[in-house]
């Protein structure tokens, strides 16, 4: 699976890496989670509101940092084909 | 810990208000009773009297400050940007200013998101100047400086915060607009395109607003309540030992220049309306004029250097210097004018 947190630096994006951490930790999944910082690179998922989560290319969290166990829930959805 | 069931919150969350209006009634009493019962202090002495007001309205403004962030989270999770985007979208000059200005107040923001924000507008053709009216009120107006000012100095003076804070943000964004200023946005922003799905998100359950409110209350609060025991603690210290009138040579109603120079002072300042509001008002108790008094706090709140710093990644300096000046004389235009009214 294919991580991404999108965020410029802000405190929130910096929990919502650690929770998504955690997340894949509790779950013992490994995947690597990659921070996109540029701006233009944040635009370009259409995401307004950071931070942002993005499982396989698909923003499922946008402007507020979910728990551990929601973030887990997203991980195991079956439309994110994990 | 257990989760509790969705009926078990929705009933804690029912029963807690009651307990919120018993507690917040009672502050005046139990502060009595902590500076005059158990401190023993003299009911007309400096000190008792500044205690008696930091004792009384620290619990009371953050008690305010819970059930009002409480709140507000719950509206805003109702807004986004997106829908806030789609609502703006084709909207004529003057009439897509005012929508931008209201759904500035209500619309999630923080200023760590204010680019991308920028960003999505100007792909979606929202004129600059409406996007400005945005960016202008929705800093300006938020629910810490309403609190502060409603905790403060009463409804009326929060009122009239926010509808100068609207009419600003209104006039400068419709201002900018008129002077096309489109070629000082540094030119990578035209370029941005979405290329990725859009952002789809489930529409959350009430119990998760709930949760997402009480995450906000959670970092509004633990952020700012050291600013507002420092600010009030500086209001209380102000209160009891600045004697009277020692304000009214520096931003009384009669010197002219009180106005501007508060802005001048204002605007490179930052710090956040939980530190600043309490001082204020402190200082209106000692010959500071209204006028004047909100100019200052606007200026501070509305406008900071930070947040220039950050718009300087999307904009060029005189865009951005045009907009500190644009906000800069409409806050001095609205002090003059209740200073000349009240």
């Amino acid at each position: 699976m294919n991580i991404k947190v999108l965020g410029s630096g802000c405190a929130n994006c910096k929990t919502l890496e650690r929770r998504t951490l955690e997340a894949l930790d509790a779950l013992q999944l490994t995947a690597e989670v990659e921070k996109v910082t540029e701006y233009a690179d944040i635009a370009s998922y259409g995401v307004m509101r950071t931070p942002g989560l993005v499982l396989d290319g698909r923003v499922v969290v946008q402007g507020h940092v979910p728990t551990v166990e929601k973030i887990k829930e997203l991980i195991l959805s079956p439309r994110n084909g994990s | 810990m257990r989760p509790l069931g969705t009926m078990q919150r929705y009933a804690l969350a029912a029963l807690s208000l009651p307990v919120w209006l018993f507690l917040y009634g009672s502050l005046d009493a139990a502060a009595r009773f902590v500076v005059y019962g158990l401190l023993r202090l003299e009911g007309a002495g400096r000190f008792a009297e500044a205690l008696f007001f930091f004792v009384y309205e620290v619990p009371k403004v953050l008690m305010l400050l819970t059930l009002v962030v409480f709140a507000v989270g719950i509206v805003r999770t109702y807004f986004s940007p997106e829908r806030t985007r789609a609502a703006l979208e084709g909207k004529p000059l003057f009439v897509g200013n005012v929508m931008a200005a209201a759904l500035g107040i209500v619309t999630p923001f923080c200023s760590c998101s204010a680019i991308p924000l920028f960003l999505g507008f100007v792909e979606a053709g929202i004129p600059l100047g409406v996007t400005f009216s945005f960016l202008i009120a929705a800093p300006m107006i938020n629910e810490v400086a309403v609190v502060l000012l409603l905790g403060l100095f009463g409804w009326e003076t929060a009122l009239l915060y926010v509808s100068m804070g609207l009419v600003i943000a209104i006039s400068s964004g419709w201002f900018i607009g008129r002077l096309r200023m489109e070629r000082y946005v540094e030119e990578w922003v035209y370029a941005v395109r979405t290329t990725h799905a859009a952002a789809e998100e489930a529409v959350p359950s009430f119990s998760e607003r709930l949760d997402r409110s009480r995450e906000s209350v959670k970092e509004v609060v633990g952020k700012v309540w050291p600013y507002i025991v420092l600010g009030i603690a500086i209001g209380a210290g102000v209160h009891g030992y600045v004697p009277e009138n020692f304000m009214a040579g520096i931003m009384g109603k009669d010197v002219w220049w009180s106005v501007p120079l508060s802005v001048l002072i204002g605007v490179p300042m930052y710090s956040n309306a939980a530190g600043i509001i309490p001082v204020v008002q402190a200082l209106l108790g000692k010959g500071a004029a209204l006028g004047t008094a909100l100019a200052f706090m606007m200026s501070v709140i509305g406008l900071s250097l930070p947040e220039m710093i950050i718009l300087k990644k999307v904009l060029k300096t005189r865009l951005i210097a045009l907009f500190a000046g644009v906000v800069a004389a409409g806050i001095v235009i609205v002090g003059y004018i209740f200073n000349a009214v009240y």
